[in-house]
Order: structure tokens, then sequence, then C-alpha cells
């Protein structure tokens, strides 16, 4: 440090003394390198190119100097003084630099600590589900009805050709609205599956239509491992001009193919729904099923039955349709591995937490 | 539902050798016969053989009993090898109807037998008895446990039991679809199994209808006379009466018989039962058997007077109805006086076949599937026969049937058949025939079947076809008049075809289902998600983003929810649907809020640890306006009139659509760098603001002090513009809390999603292009009176500032030292901009109209 201020004190060079400018900017640039910190780089500064040191001093001689000779003593002495200057900046930078980086080190903070801003949320994995099956249907150009949970027994039953006192109406075990006076019966039950909506969209909407309906639906069944008395089903049905059977299966597939992946796909086998006819079985290729890849029961469809079409005002001389519905909580079971349904449906949230931010 | 032994079944269809009831049920489930389940109950594995008695030594027991020391060859795989007993086995045996020589069944250690009782080598009176000699009944044969059986012309010791004797058959148990009726048979089933493999069938009515004698004169008199048909139907159109003479009702039935029964999942009882419920599993044609000394001519088939009893087989005394059809008798010429038999259903004690009983007659008669369904419903006596009654009997096998008991009682019960005494009223009508276009069956499946093939295949279903000539194509036929080129005439006990599209099916399913291609249809373009359901989405995911957790509970409650919810005596909430079957007694209400059902959840939560906790549920809620009356309920198959669907879509009550949560516990848990906090109940409103902003709805906020369940004093309410009630948030009441069990200061929010949803606008919002001029900062406290709501003071502030003001925020609130008595401080920040840079008389006339117009509404007054 005591050096880069000893050059102030030495006596002024002559502009025309070459070796004397040379050996002050040496001098200079030494105590510039030698500079520790800022603030001693700012004394080496005042020192070498303040108004007493040796080059501004030479700076100033060579106005006394004989005309010829100022131009070589100008350029001898700016050179010297514009690398002086060049190596004073560079320094600076460098210093800042370090500086800087110092600083930085001194603020830093362990982020490895568990932060959290919002505590960690989640839909319900079925409402969830029911959204990516919607969506799958509107990819199609299919769209999203809906309708009411407690319903009139019409649009339950007799629309959809289940007819009176006939044993498929007991299939579904249903839960019935008391009236409020004994005599009355206001025909309310909550509905057994989402195929209502298939009339009311039909008597609405009128054809051609592509619809599909998630939604909840109810029966009498004791909740177990594998029952629930309210649980969710998707509705499909599409009835246009000259939909076939072959158009259930590929629509069927494409579906299996959309919730299970590409090696998924769905068989039909005979069955009976009195609003369809032909009416089917839909089971399922599964691959991951445990125990080895199998078919598995997934759905039931069919063709659209007459008798549906006619209770909703539409000719089935020239409409016909397809129509098809499955369990959600049962394609959540077998996306999941699932066995037991109580954890859907009891509100714990360690279910709904348990499967948030996943596939669906 | 129906069990399908594959022995009887090959009474009826060739059932290769070797077909196992799994493989049977992968045949059935082809043609629509569902697998139910496999009854290994009676199964028999495990070394079972023929073994000779070599030796057989009485020996008696201290208790007075006398067992028998056996050595038995039981084959040589089988015998031991070294030792005194090379060359045999030794066992003990307690029965003593057989002797050195004769042939026996041996259960050798390993062997496992009906019941899953496992045979083992043991240590029994002295000896060590290395097997057992099995009676009918170890072996799931029959009732008969006295002795063993005694095989005759047995084949060498050690040869296989279980298939010399047709052991160990596993049952198959099958789902039947309602419209399969014929299917609760063995005959239907063997029907559908040829169907589904193309075995040989072998329709066994056809020989027994050839032998069925000519109704006679001398018939057991029977009437039919029902003055209360159900929907024009008479409740029976057909009646055979078969008498047999000199029955030993005693007579046991034999062991084939009652193993059929067993198999088929019934009790044997008595011979005439036996032989009726039989015949009914075989052939479809439920039966009854009366004892005929306690008959009085003649039966008549009537509907119940009001009032009228009877005791039925189960000594069960039952009130009828007068929808019940009855069989009835006449005793002292009493026409029809008493009731015999409930049709269809069960029968009555006082005709019931008895141990004295020798004259037995047989009814077999066709009755409406509807009056029987709803009679067996009414008494809740499903019985074998009303099961087969409601999806209806083939109506040309009763007397079919009768034939077939008749045979069995001469054969098994020693009697003699009465040709001279045959009954056989019979009103049936026979089936209508279909116009059927044969091309419907491609069009409707998308395969290309050809007219031959669609006519083939309906007539192996047992339907004629008869081809129409072209000409009278256009005129004929009940349905698709205008394309039937044939005329399809359905079997007798395929009552569940009557229009094309059943036909299409049976074609689909007997040319297999799994021949129809997969094509994807192409729908018109659609418009995606309405605006209601994208809202819906938005706000689901917006609370789930925000750390709310989404559970689903079921929508039922007690009625006692809205006392612990503390709802007024008049609240409108108290307005619920309730269920006639609910699943619990003490919850028979559909809930009228989401919070009714959604404090549950919490509850639940908090009781397994999780006490600092958020969830919310999004569903509907069910809203009776008024009281529940009567609605129509128009018939299937035909549009009901504009009124009658007005009237129907106007029963169903009102259910709108929820949201919402309960915040339990901490919002913010402690934590490197945070403090924790305790959701409060601005979580609750802060919730409810950011929805309708994330829907872009406006809604107004208000303290609302009378609003169960929340805190009078820390309650929020929202309404639209228009005044709509949108919902409420805040916390909790103290009392609702501890009465739930539910921590102190639980905050809840619930909204209504359809009134909310409608709040927003439903076109694109307009807007102007952003003003670049400086913006002016200017802050206003207001001194108002303290009970007035802040949030008031700040929409009187919004509106007084102007188009100028781009921000409005309350930025502090103060009450205490320099300020009046009573009153609180409110600063507000406002951020001017307008068309040009505003100048100090801009915003000064700001300030002052804010500060007059508070003045104004409140008495506000500028702080100093």
């Amino acid at each position: 440090m005591s050096d880069s201020h000893d050059n102030a004190d030495a006596p002024a060079p002559s502009p025309l003394d070459a070796d004397a400018v040379t050996s002050a900017l040496e001098a200079a640039l030494a105590a510039v390198a030698g500079a520790a910190g800022l603030e001693d780089l700012k004394q080496v500064r005042i020192a070498h190119t303040g108004e007493r040191s040796p080059l501004a001093q030479a700076n100033r001689g060579i106005g006394g100097l004989a005309p010829a000779d100022k131009a070589a003593a100008g350029k001898l002495v700016g050179q010297a003084r514009g690398r002086l200057n060049a190596a004073i900046a560079a320094r600076q930078s460098e210093l800042e630099a370090e500086r800087d980086a110092a600083v930085l080190r001194t603020e830093a903070i362990d982020l490895t600590a568990p932060i959290e801003r919002t505590r960690p949320g989640a839909r319900h994995p079925l409402d969830a589900l029911m959204d990516s099956v919607a969506d799958f249907f509107t990819s199609m150009g299919w769209e999203i009805a809906e309708g009411p949970e407690v319903e009139h027994e019409w649009f339950n039953f007799d629309a959809l050709n289940f007819k009176p006192d006939h044993p498929a109406r007991q299939m579904q075990d249903t839960f019935y609205v008391a009236p409020d006076q004994a005599d009355d019966d206001p025909h309310l039950v909550l509905r057994t599956h989402t195929s209502p909506v298939q009339a009311r969209t039909l008597l609405e909407r009128g054809v051609p239509v592509y619809i599909a309906c998630p939604g909840k639906v109810f029966r009498t069944d004791e909740l177990d491992a594998t029952h629930t008395p309210v649980f969710h089903q998707v509705e499909g049905l599409a009835v246009d001009k000259g939909l076939t059977m072959a158009h259930l299966t590929g629509t069927l597939d494409h579906f299996a193919r959309a919730m299970f992946g590409p090696e998924a796909k769905t068989r039909l086998r005979p069955s009976y729904f009195p609003f369809t006819e032909p009416s089917a079985e839909m089971d399922l290729w599964f691959p991951q099923k445990k125990g080895g890849p199998g078919w598995i029961e997934w759905g039931g469809c069919g063709m659209v039955n007459p008798n549906v079409l006619r209770a909703c005002g539409i000719d089935p001389e020239i409409y016909s349709g397809f129509a098809f519905g499955m369990g959600i909580e049962r394609t959540l079971m077998l996306q999941h591995g699932i066995d037991d349904m109580h954890d859907m449906v009891e509100g714990d949230v360690r279910f709904s937490l348990g499967l948030a931010g996943g596939q669906i | 539902m129906p069990y399908v032994p594959i022995e009887w079944l090959r009474d009826h269809v060739d059932v290769p050798k070797g077909t196992t009831a799994a493989g049977l049920a992968s045949d059935l489930v082809r043609v629509g016969l569902e697998e139910e389940s496999i009854d290994r109950s009676a199964a028999v594995t495990g070394p079972l053989v023929v073994g000779r008695v070599l030796e057989q030594t009485p020996e008696e027991q201290k208790n007075g009993k006398t067992i028998n020391w056996c050595l038995l060859d039981v084959g040589p795989e089988h015998n031991e090898t070294e030792g005194d007993g090379a060359g045999s086995r030794g066992i003990v045996c307690g029965a003593h109807n057989f002797g050195v020589g004769d042939s026996v069944v041996v259960a050798l250690p390993g062997a496992v037998l009906p019941g899953d009782f496992a045979i083992a080598a043991r240590k029994t009176y002295g000896h060590v008895s290395d097997g057992m000699i099995c009676s009918q009944s170890e072996l799931g044969l029959g009732e008969d446990h006295s002795g063993i059986i005694v095989l005759d012309d047995a084949p060498s010791p050690g040869t296989d039991a279980i298939a010399l004797l047709g052991l160990g058959e596993e049952v198959l148990e099958i789902n039947v679809t309602p419209d399969r009726g014929y299917c609760f048979s063995m005959r239907g089933v063997a029907r559908e199994y040829s169907h589904s493999t193309g075995a040989a069938f072998t329709d066994r009515a056809l020989e027994l209808g050839a032998r069925v004698p000519a109704p006679t004169e001398s018939g057991f008199a029977v009437e039919i006379s029902d003055d209360a048909p159900i929907r024009g139907n008479a409740g029976a159109d057909r009646f055979v009466a078969r008498i047999v003479r000199g029955v030993d009702a005693t007579a046991a039935s034999p062991a084939w018989l009652s193993k059929r029964l067993r198999q088929a999942g019934m009790r044997p009882i008595s011979l005439a039962v036996d032989v009726t419920n039989y015949v009914m599993l075989d052939l479809g044609q439920p039966l009854h058997a009366y004892d005929l000394g306690t008959l009085h001519a003649p039966i008549v088939v009537r509907r119940a007077k009001p009032g009228e009893r009877m005791t039925t087989l189960d000594d069960v005394d039952r009130a009828l109805d007068v929808e019940d059809l009855l069989i009835t008798d006449s005793p002292e010429g009493n026409l029809g006086s008493r009731p015999i038999g409930i049709a269809g259903v069960m029968g009555g004690q006082d005709t019931e076949v008895g141990e004295r009983t020798t004259d037995i007659l047989i009814e077999a008669a066709h009755f409406d599937p509807i009056s029987i369904a709803r009679t067996a419903r009414r008494h809740k006596l499903p019985s074998e026969a009303s099961k087969r009654f409601e999806r209806g009997v083939d109506n040309r096998l009763q007397a079919v049937a009768a034939q077939r008991v008749v045979d069995l009682l001469v054969e098994l019960g020693g009697g003699t058949a009465d040709d001279t005494a045959v009954t056989d009223v019979d009103a049936t009508r026979a089936p209508s025939a279909i116009g059927f276009d044969p091309q419907h069956a491609s069009r409707l499946v998308g395969v290309r079947y050809s007219n031959e093939d669609v006519i083939e295949t309906l007539r192996s279903l047992g339907a004629t076809v008869e081809e129409l000539p072209d000409e009278s194509a256009e005129t004929t036929g009940r349905h698709a008049a205008s394309t039937a080129r044939v005329l399809v005439t359905p079997p007798s006990w395929r009552p569940d075809l009557t229009e094309p599209a059943d036909l299409v099916e049976e074609v689909v399913r007997l040319r297999g289902y799994d021949a129809v291609p997969s094509e994807l249809p192409s729908a018109p373009a659609g418009r995606g998600l309405t605006v209601k359901q994208q809202r819906r989405r938005r706000v689901a995911n917006l609370l789930a983003d925000s750390g709310l957790v989404q559970v689903l509970t079921y929508p039922f409650i007690s009625e006692n929810r809205h006392d612990q919810l503390g709802l007024g005596e008049d609240d409108p909430r108290r307005r619920a649907v309730r269920l006639q079957n609910p699943l619990a007694q003490d919850a028979p209400f559909m809930r009228t809020s989401l919070l009714h059902t959604l404090l549950d959840a919490a509850v639940r939560n908090v009781g397994r640890g999780i006490t600092d906790v958020g969830i919310y549920e999004i569903g509907s809620v069910t809203r009776p306006d008024g009281a529940l009356g009567s609605s129509p309920l128009p018939p299937p198959a035909v549009l009901p009139d504009g009124g009658t669907l007005d009237s129907i879509r106007a029963a169903v009550p009102a259910q709108p659509l929820r949201i919402a949560a309960v915040l339990v516990g901490l919002a913010q848990q402690a934590g490197p760098g945070a403090q924790a906090r305790a959701y409060e109940a601005a979580d609750a409103v802060a919730f409810v603001r950011e929805m309708a902003r994330a829907v872009g709805a406006d809604v107004h906020v208000a303290n609302d002090p009378g609003h169960a369940p929340w805190h009078p004093g820390r309650c929020a309410r929202f309404t639209t513009a228009d005044g709509a009630l949108v919902g409420h948030a805040g916390e909790l009441a103290p009392r609702v809390v501890s009465e739930l069990g539910l921590p102190a200061r639980t905050v809840a929010l619930e909204v209504d999603l359809d009134v909310l949803f409608v709040a927003a606008p439903a076109e694109p919002r307009q807007v102007g292009s952003l003003s670049t001029f400086p913006p002016a900062k200017e802050d206003i406290a207001l001194v108002v009176p303290a009970d007035v709501p802040a949030g008031d003071v700040l929409d009187v502030v919004t509106a007084a500032a102007g188009a100028l003001a781009e921000e409005v925020r309350l930025f502090d609130v103060y009450t205490g030292a320099n300020l009046p008595e009573g009153t609180r401080s409110l600063a507000f920040a406002l951020r001017l901009r307008g068309e040009r840079t505003l100048t100090g008389e801009d915003t000064a006339a700001v300030r002052d109209a804010v500060v007059a117009a508070a003045g104004e509404r409140f008495g506000a007054t500028l702080r100093a």
C-alpha cells in the first residue's frame, strides 16, 4: 500500500524524457495491480492520476515545450496516461466483481427446508375422473348433458321401457320418495342410473344427438367393499340416422383406450336391459388385472330400444341409436388398483390427497 | 337363480363328456346366460375307490356297540405293501349291512367329501382306521346313512368311484335376465346350450305331448272367473287338471330325484311335492299337487274378496288383497267359497297332500305374469313358482308338464293315471306374428347378414317364418309395416319377442356378438363444455389449488340435523324430501344444504387425527317448493302429451348445485420462516370472493347476524346485483360446533353455484384501450360510526370516486386515540388515471366527491 503513494512525491519527469515517463507509468501500473481493494484502488488513482501525480505534471509540462517537441511529448505522455486509465478501469471491475461475489456469499440461505405457501389441496378423484371422461367425449364432438338426481319415475323407468310390474323394475333396488299425504303418489325416485338423461335429452334436444352424462346415482345397497348406495355412472347416448352396433363397439373401444391405455379393448356379451335391444354386457380387456391380463365387466350397453325413441317422439323407422353406461367408481378402482369402496365415499382427505396430481 | 347340473342337462342336450362347470359357463355366457357362481359344495375330491371286503371281524366295545374291523382290497395302487396288512387296508366301520366279498366305496386318507369332510387315518377302537367305507349320505347321494353302499357288478378294486357314481359334480348357477323366463328350466338352458355349441337338442316336451290324453267331459270341473282383470289380462288363461289314483304318498323319493333337487337348491320334502318341483325345474312349468279327497268341485279361479283370508302352506294366516288371484273350491256346493291356494305363489294347507293321501289332483296352469308379480311382492313370497310365472311361462307346456308328473307318480308312487278325468281349460291366444325385414338386422348391427342366414337363425330359435310375396309386403305386419318381407311367429316360450328389434337381438346373439366390427361414428361438431360446466370446473379447481380437499358425502340426513344446526322453526331448509325406504331409518331425508352432510366429513377427518384441514364438496341439494302431491305416470313407449310432460317435469323438486367448504384448525402450519395461522372467518369470505372473481360474477357482501349455523357476529351474506342470495361464509356458531364435536372456531361457507354463475355475464366484457398517462395516488381516511360496515363504505367510495378511479383499496382500519368515541377510521388508497395527465384540481375533485358522498351516506368526515 505504501508503494502506491510514493509516486506522488516523486519529482515530475520531463515530458520529453521517455525513460522517466515510462518509469512513472510502470510504477503506477504496479500500484494498480497491487491495489487490494476498491478503497486502495481509489488512493492509487488519486496518487497516479491526480493533479500532483508525475504523469499529470508531465502532461502539464507539455505546454511549455517548443512547438516542434509538443507532438512527440504529447504522444508519449498521452499513451502512458491512456494505459494507466485502462488498467485502473480493469482493476476497478475486477475488484467490484470480487466485492459483489462476497456479498452474495454472505446472503446465501438454505432452501432445502420444506416450504409450504399453500396447503396441499386436491380434487376428489371421482370428480376429477368425471372431468376427464367429459373431456374425452367433448373431444369427439359429443356434448355433456345433466339431469336431476331426485327424478320422476317416468323418466327413470317408463320412458326407458321399464314396464310397470315387470321384474326389470325390481332389478334396480330403488329409493322411493315418500308422499306428504299417504294417498298421494309423487312418483319420484332417486335415479337408479344416469339413463333418464337419455329421455330428457331426446325430448329437449331432439335428434341427432350425441351426449355423455356423468353423474350421481342411487341404489338401496348397504356400503361394503364393492357396493355403495350412492355412486357415479357415465351414460352415453347417440341417436342419428344409420347408427349401428358396430358404431357402439367402436365408441366403446375408443373410450376404453382413453381410460386404460392403448392395449385396452372391449367385448360384448348378450344381456338384457329394457331400454336397449339388442342389449349387451361390456367386458374390458384389462392388461393390469391382478393375477394376469383378463376380461373384467365394465358396463352395460345396447341399441336404443324403439320404445324409448317412441316415448320421446322420435320415429324408430328413421332413427337408430346406441347407449351405454359404466361405473365411475369401478373405472377408478381398475385404474388405481383400489379394492375397497369405503375410502372413496367416507370423505377422508387422505384418499383425495393420495391420488392428487397423478394421471387425472 | 337356476342351477344347471351337467348330468341333468344331458337329458335334453348332448353335452360332451368331460365338460366342466366352468366350460359350461363359458358356452352359456356367449348366448347371454351369465355365470352367477359355481357350487362346489357337493364336490368330492381325492382318492375315492372301489374296495372289496377281504376280512370282517366284529368286535364288541365297552359301550355295547359292535364295530367291524375290516380288511379291504383297495387296489394295488392303494394297498399296504408290507407288514401284516400287505395287500389290503384296515378300516373300522360301524355298519353291518355288508359282508366279506362285497364291493363297497372307500374314501382313503386325503379324500374330501361333501361338506368339506376331510378323511385321514385315525386311531379308533384300538385300530388305526385307514379310511372310511361310505354311505349314501356321506357322499351327498341321499339322506340314507343307515348303511354303507354295496355295489352290484362292481369293477375291480381300486377303480375310481367318483366317476363311477357320478359324484363330485360342480354345479353351475346362472343368472337369467328377466326376458328369458324359459331359462328357468333345464329344457330352456339346454336349448340355449345347443344354440351356443351346436350340440343336438331333444325337446322332451314333444315326446310327452304326444302322450297327453284328450280332455274328457268327466274331468275335474274348473272355472276361470276373473271379474277384475289387470290391464285387461285375465288372471289365468289355461288350467290343466290331471288325476292319479292310488298313490303311496309315503313312498320315498328315489336318490336320483333327491340329488337333482338338492343340486338345484331345493329340499326334498315328499314324493308328490318332489315330483312337482322336479318337473318344474326340468321343464319350467310350476305345478301344484292337491289331495283329491279334500277337494270339492268345481275349482274356481277368481280374485280375492274384500277381507278374505287364508292359511298358506307355510302355516301363515294371510290377509288377502282384492287383486290377489286365488284358486278356490266349492265345499257344500258354495261355488268358489274356499281359497285353496294363492295362484302361482303358494298353496293352502287344507288341501295339502299328506301321508294318508291316495288320490292326487295335479294343477298345471298359466297365469298372468303381472298378477302373479304383484301378489308375490305384496305378500313378500318370491317362490320358485312366482319367479317363473312373472317372467312368463310357455303356455303350451301345461298339459305336457302335467303328463310328466302323472308318469312319475305312476312310476314312483305306484299310482294309476285316471285318463278319463282330464281337464284342460284353454283360453290362451297364439303368439302374434311380427312383420320383419331380414335386412333390418344388417342395418341395425352393421354386419352383412343374408336373408337366408337371418331366417335360418330365427327358425333355429323355434320361430316359424313365413316369407311374404312381394306384393303383400306393403300391407302386412304389425310393426315395420312398410318393409315387412317375412312374418315371424315366435315360439310359445318366447313371449318377450314382440317387435323387429327383438328379432335382431336374436340374430346377432346366435350369430355371435364377437362378429360385430368396431367402427367409430363421427358426431356432428359439438360446442364443448357449456359455460356452466366450465364455471363449475373453474371453482372446483380453484379451491383445490387453494389448498382445500374435495370430498363426496352421502346426501342422507336425520330429521334432527336441522336442530343440531340451529335452524329456526320456519327455516325453509327444514322442508326436506323424505325417502319411503331409506337405508338407515335414522337418516330418511335428503339434504337441503351441503353443510348438512359435509360437516360430518369434517368430524370424521378430525376424529382420524387430521386436525388441520379444509374440505369442500360440490353437489346438489333438494329443495321442494311446497308439498309433494301426486303426479301422472304415463305408460312406456308412448310420447305423453305436452301437459302431462309439463306435470312430470314440474313434479321434480328443485335441486340447485351448491359448493360448501369447512375449514378446521390451521390454515398455515408453523415451519421455517412461517408463523402458524388458524383458519378464520375471513378465509371463508375470501374463498367466496375468489370464486366470484374466478367466474366473473359481481357479488355484494353484508354482515348477516341471523343465519344458522353461522356465528351471528361472524357471518357474511353474499348477494348478486339483483339481490339474489348467493350464499354465506364465516365462523360457525359455537353451539353448533360443540354439538357436532368440531374444534372451536370452525369456519364454513356455502354458495349456490346456479345463482353465482347466473350473476356472471354471459357475454364477453367490453373494454377500451389502456391509458398510459401517469397515475395520481390519493389516500383518503374517513372517520365513520363504528357500526357502519366497511364494505358499504368501500362501495360508496368506489362509486363516488367515479371513472378516474382505477383501483380503490381499503388499506387501514383504525380505532382508538384521537378519534371520537364510537367511531373508527377507514383509510382508502385510490389510484387515479385519466386520458390526460391529472392535475391537482382533478384529484381534489375526486377527494371532495368521496368525502361528500360518505358524509351524506354515513355521516363520515375526513380524518384530520
